[in-house]
């Protein structure tokens, strides 16, 4: 656990390296916040909430979570320096670790950036902080989710535009599952208890909970066991 | 000091390495020779614990790469092929994350590592230069400086001199001798001329077994008054 540190201090300082950080930081936060304002009426509900700006966070997600994840593996990979990296004296878990770690602390800090908004509606109206803070840690636990099934499919390939489009593709199976249109979809032929049954494996019903200001354990263990699965595969895969 | 037994690998259905077994010990340098695609790079990948053997076993100060490879690489320092290295790091910015992952945690002794590797290396002039930069000559000393820096007692140099102009290749060899004296020091190379220049032992290793394992002189001798290409040559016929 000890070399944990130095390839999570290498990753995180590695963003900021190249334009890859900055390019990411403003394309989410104009699309984060221009979602929320002109698409989720922000303004308009005339509520003290964030409710509109979270809703579109896994469908943001979806496209911006695999453009940081696609890189993880797929570029040590090209660039040969996964021989490097694992004949330095650390494991396979603390490589792992560390760079999904860093990652995941890059994407908090894009998530972080979002507070002038959260000020915004303190500032107009009196929103219930508890809530906001719920929005903002199932959120990061979302995003640490698509991000690690983005991990585990980026150490598949050395080629990032395919690790980019498997991420997409298997994050929009965990969105669809739990998104509303399609569970009412399928309860056209589907008994409910199937219906729930499914739509349970899906992010979306676990992250609006957090959102509406409810910290179900179960919410959180859901979002905890699929990035411990997704990274324990990922372990498995490089140690093939 | 390296010791390696009966090790197999085999791609798919070809059998890339074939039982090779061989002793390097302190003050030795092994010259790995043979025909692309011998198996040279997968045995030393296998010794420096990058890729699991199918059988045998390689061990490096008494310890089985298998059992702890994280013992096995903390006394190895390894020049992997082309010298991978993360190219939008500094030089000094890299060799201070490979001091870091090598435990060298107070920052004033990996400031006087890195510098020394540095200094051995003859990197002054491009320190605080991006790796991705740098010529193939430097890069490949950026590989060397990496692979020297934590003092191992075993070096395995996959084609240290591939790609340099002939004043790069002498000064990395001299380089070499100097590093040899109480080191065991296993470099794979094809050419001939170097190995004659520095190593004091050649296996030569065909079809992934070895043919070869004899003194510089010894080898001459099979042959009296050809070069030594043809020697080469007339040992690895097999190999198409």
């Amino acid at each position: 656990m000890s070399q944990l540190c130095p390839v999570f201090k290498r990753e995180f300082l590695g963003y900021f390296r190249s334009p890859v950080a900055y390019v990411f930081l403003i394309v989410f936060l104009v699309a984060s916040v221009g979602l929320a304002f002109f698409v989720g009426g922000l303004f308009k509900a005339n509520q003290a909430s964030l409710q509109s700006f979270f809703v579109f966070h896994p469908w943001l997600y979806l496209f911006l979570i695999p453009a940081v994840g696609m890189r993880l593996w797929a570029e040590e990979r090209r660039g040969g320096t996964i021989e490097l990296l694992f004949t330095l004296p650390i494991t396979t878990l603390d490589a792992v670790l560390g760079k999904f770690l860093a990652a995941w602390a890059f994407l908090a800090l894009g998530l972080v950036l979002t507070f002038p908004l959260a000020l915004t509606i303190g500032w107009l109206g009196d929103p219930d902080w508890g809530t906001v803070l719920a929005g903002y840690l199932g959120s990061a636990l979302m995003a640490g989710a698509y991000l690690a099934v983005c991990s585990l499919l980026s150490a598949l390939t050395k080629n990032q535009v395919i690790a980019f489009v498997l991420g997409v593709v298997h994050c929009l199976v965990l969105v669809f599952l739990g998104w509303s249109v399609f569970n009412g979809l399928l309860s056209g032929f589907l008994p409910v208890a199937a219906v729930d049954f499914i739509a349970n494996l899906g992010f979306i019903p676990h992250f609006d909970a957090l959102t509406k200001g409810i910290i179900d354990p179960r919410d959180l263990a859901y979002f905890g066991s699929l990035i411990a699965l997704a990274l324990t595969l990922n372990v498995v895969v490089l140690e093939r | 000091m390296i010791e390696v037994k009966g090790l197999v690998k085999t791609y798919g259905d070809k059998r890339a390495v074939d039982g090779v077994s061989f002793t390097v010990r302190a003050g030795d340098i092994l010259g790995f020779l043979g025909p692309n695609g011998a198996g040279k790079s997968t045995t030393m990948k296998m010794i420096t614990g990058y890729l699991r053997p199918d059988a045998g076993t390689a061990t490096v100060a008494g310890i089985d790469v298998t059992a702890d490879p994280v013992a096995v690489k903390s006394r190895l320092g390894y020049l992997p092929e082309s010298a991978p290295a993360y190219g939008e790091m500094t030089v000094v910015e890299f060799l201070d994350f490979i001091a870091e992952v090598r435990g060298y945690r107070k920052k004033a002794e990996r400031r006087e590592r890195v510098d020394r590797a540095i200094a051995r290396t003859h990197l002054e002039p491009v320190r605080r230069q991006a790796i991705e930069t740098l010529s193939k000559g430097y890069k490949q000393r950026v590989g060397f400086a990496q692979a020297l820096l934590h003092e191992p007692p075993c070096l395995v140099l996959d084609e240290p001199t591939d790609g340099l102009d002939p004043n790069q290749k002498n000064e990395v060899r001299a380089l070499i001798k100097t590093m040899a004296a109480d080191r065991a020091v296993i470099l794979s190379t094809h050419i001939l001329e170097e190995v004659e220049a520095i190593c004091t032992r050649i296996i030569l290793i065909s079809q992934g077994k070895v043919v070869v394992d004899e003194t510089p002189d010894a080898f001459r001798a099979r042959k009296p008054g050809a070069r030594l290409d043809e020697i080469f040559r007339d040992l690895t016929r097999g190999d198409a």
